[in-house]
């Protein structure tokens, strides 16, 4: 799995279309927060989720499958158990990179993205590592471990 | 590829912060500003919702303070960290944001005078019981648990006790029982030893002593590991929607910086003792150069604590970094040093000790501990004052204690000063 800055920070860069499955209407959820962040930070979110039309603005879509365009990374707010399905999508789509979610960590997902090419990353929030590397985590106190003599550029 | 873990003297220096985004400045900037512009209603409104991180108001965080606030985090190998506006600042933040009424906490018996009174008396009116045990003992905490018990509070090294806390046992009795353990690591530093890596849950630092090491700044810092559990059904404060920040639901949203930012909302927010960014700034300044000076405190006052055992004025010493005190193992199997700081008595009795603080030359009678001064006091007639006879001694401060914070002086020069006021006292 990813898990070193420099190739976190190559994936948030090289991507522009984030798709959540299993992304929330409802404010408080996390995958909201997440969503809502990434979105304000200028990437394309995808929603998925067979519950909604329309989330954040965005069409709302049942599948993965059902996507009509390309999606860069499919970051996953689902338990740890249903994932493997979602990262054979994921690969049968072409995404470049399966994200599990803090608190989803799926070995058999993960083996299957890494064997297709992709970028796996695990119990990780999108949103997090994005304001741990990007910048904005910092001002919570929260130690990002960015050691570094340069100014931090997106 | 693998991450360079950096060490704590490079932590010292870099950790929290980077080159400043707007300037290229390489030092910290003092951001000296009450307040901070929203771009939109729509930037305001997320800032409040917390789904973006950012700054609203320098009560709840100001990016100065979060320099020394990641730092802290990272010198203690922990998630994050939360400043206030002096060391009781960031005890009572830990303790009132964890804590509610009905709760008990088991403590050690030997703690600064300060934090005795804030459980004994000042939480215990509020409602939070406090039972206090023998330092030494991993299985008095353990028979103090109440099935109401929601934390141990204990110092990895005891002021002016210095007893030294097993970290590992008395974790292991907290989490057998699904409470955090809180240790104060103000004496050691982080630079000597470093709890959560031994079972610690949440540190706190009064980080006007080492971390800033000058004497001229107040603040404090509370560091979360980022493992305890909150959601083991004892702390719904932590998993339920809550009535102090409308509705978020802390562990669920912030996973393992939870009770850093449930500290910040409903602590800093509602009771106000935020650290300055001018003061933080100055605590940075002594934070760079901590591993450096710990090395030269611990030196000298390992020469100071020998000198004394062998001078005929002297009735006893304590300083666990001796060979021959009953704590030596357990200090060098957790620490990397005893600190500055060390205790004893003069022949005579309390007036002999009293005699010998007034006859010193250049070390200073106050009650601060962690400067680059020497610093001498006796506890029983100040920071222990507070407290009658029994609580006294509970905290481990005899009559005749004579507390010595060894600073960096000459070394040779700190002896001749200790020898001649040891020598005018008992004249």
């Amino acid at each position: 799995m990813a898990d070193d800055i420099s190739t976190l920070r190559r994936i948030l860069r090289s991507s522009r279309t984030i798709a959540v499955v299993g992304l929330s209407a409802e404010w408080h959820r996390p995958s909201y927060f997440a969503a809502k962040y990434m979105q304000a930070k200028g990437y394309r979110i995808v929603p998925v989720n067979p519950r909604y039309d329309e989330v954040l603005g965005e069409r709302c879509y049942k599948t993965l499958e059902e996507i009509p365009f390309s999606v860069d990374i499919v970051d996953v707010f689902r338990k740890t158990a249903d994932v493997a399905p979602i990262a054979a999508s994921a690969v049968a789509i072409g995404a470049t990179c399966l994200w599990q979610q803090l608190g989803v960590l799926n070995p058999e997902a993960d083996a299957l993205a890494r064997s297709a090419g992709l970028d796996s990353v695990l119990d990780r929030c999108v949103k997090i590592e994005h304001a741990r590397l990007f910048g904005g985590l910092h001002w919570a106190g929260v130690n990002t471990r960015v050691i570094s003599a340069r100014r931090p550029v997106q | 590829m693998s991450e360079r873990r950096f060490r704590a003297e490079t932590l010292a220096i870099h950790a929290g912060q980077i080159p400043d985004a707007a300037t290229g400045a390489r030092a910290l900037p003092i951001y000296q500003t009450t307040s901070f512009v929203f771009d939109s209603a729509e930037h305001a409104a997320s800032l409040f919702n917390l789904q973006t991180f950012g700054n609203v108001y320098s009560r709840l965080s100001n990016p100065t303070v979060a320099a020394l606030e990641e730092r802290v985090a990272a010198l203690e190998g922990g998630r994050a960290g939360v400043a206030g506006a002096s060391g009781m600042a960031a005890e009572a933040m830990a303790l009132t944001t964890m804590l509610q009424a009905g709760d008990h906490v088991v403590a050690a018996g030997a703690l600064y005078g300060g934090s005795v009174t804030m459980l004994a008396v000042t939480l215990h009116k509020f409602g939070i019981t406090t039972s206090f045990v023998d330092a030494t003992a991993p299985d008095a905490f353990a028979a103090a648990m109440q099935p109401n018990t929601r934390a141990v509070f204990a110092e990895s090294l005891g002021n002016p006790s210095l007893v030294v806390l097993d970290i590992a046992a008395v974790a292991a009795v907290a989490h057998d029982h699904g409470v955090p353990l809180i240790v104060d690591n103000t004496v050691p530093s982080p630079a000597l030893c470093n709890p959560i890596t031994l079972g610690a849950d949440i540190v706190v630092h009064s980080a006007t002593k080492y971390l800033a090491g000058h004497g001229t700044t107040l603040g404090g810092v509370v560091v979360e590991s980022g493992s305890f559990p909150w959601d083991n059904g004892k702390f719904p404060g932590m998993t339920e929607p809550s009535p102090g920040y409308h509705g978020v639901r802390f562990f669920e949203t912030f996973g393992d910086f939870a009770f850093t930012m449930r500290c910040r909302m409903e602590g800093l927010r509602v009771f106000g003792a935020a650290l300055a960014p001018a003061s933080a700034w100055q605590i940075l300044q002594g934070v760079e150069t901590l591993p450096l000076r710990m090395e030269r405190h611990c030196s000298n006052a390992l020469k100071v604590a020998e000198f004394l055992r062998t001078h005929p004025a002297v009735s006893w010493v304590n300083y666990p970094g001796l060979a021959e005190h009953p704590q030596h193992a357990l200090l060098t199997r957790q620490m990397s040093g005893a600190s500055g700081l060390l205790a004893f008595g003069v022949k005579g009795g309390p007036a002999r000790g009293v005699s010998f603080i007034e006859s010193a030359q250049f070390m200073s009678h106050l009650v601060n501990i962690g400067d680059t001064r020497t610093l001498i006091s006796h506890p029983a007639s100040t920071t222990h004052r507070q407290l009658d006879d029994a609580q006294q001694l509970a905290a481990g401060v005899k009559p005749d204690m004579v507390r010595i914070s060894v600073g960096l002086e000459h070394i040779d020069d700190i002896l001749w000063d200790i020898d001649q006021a040891l020598s005018a006292a008992t004249k």
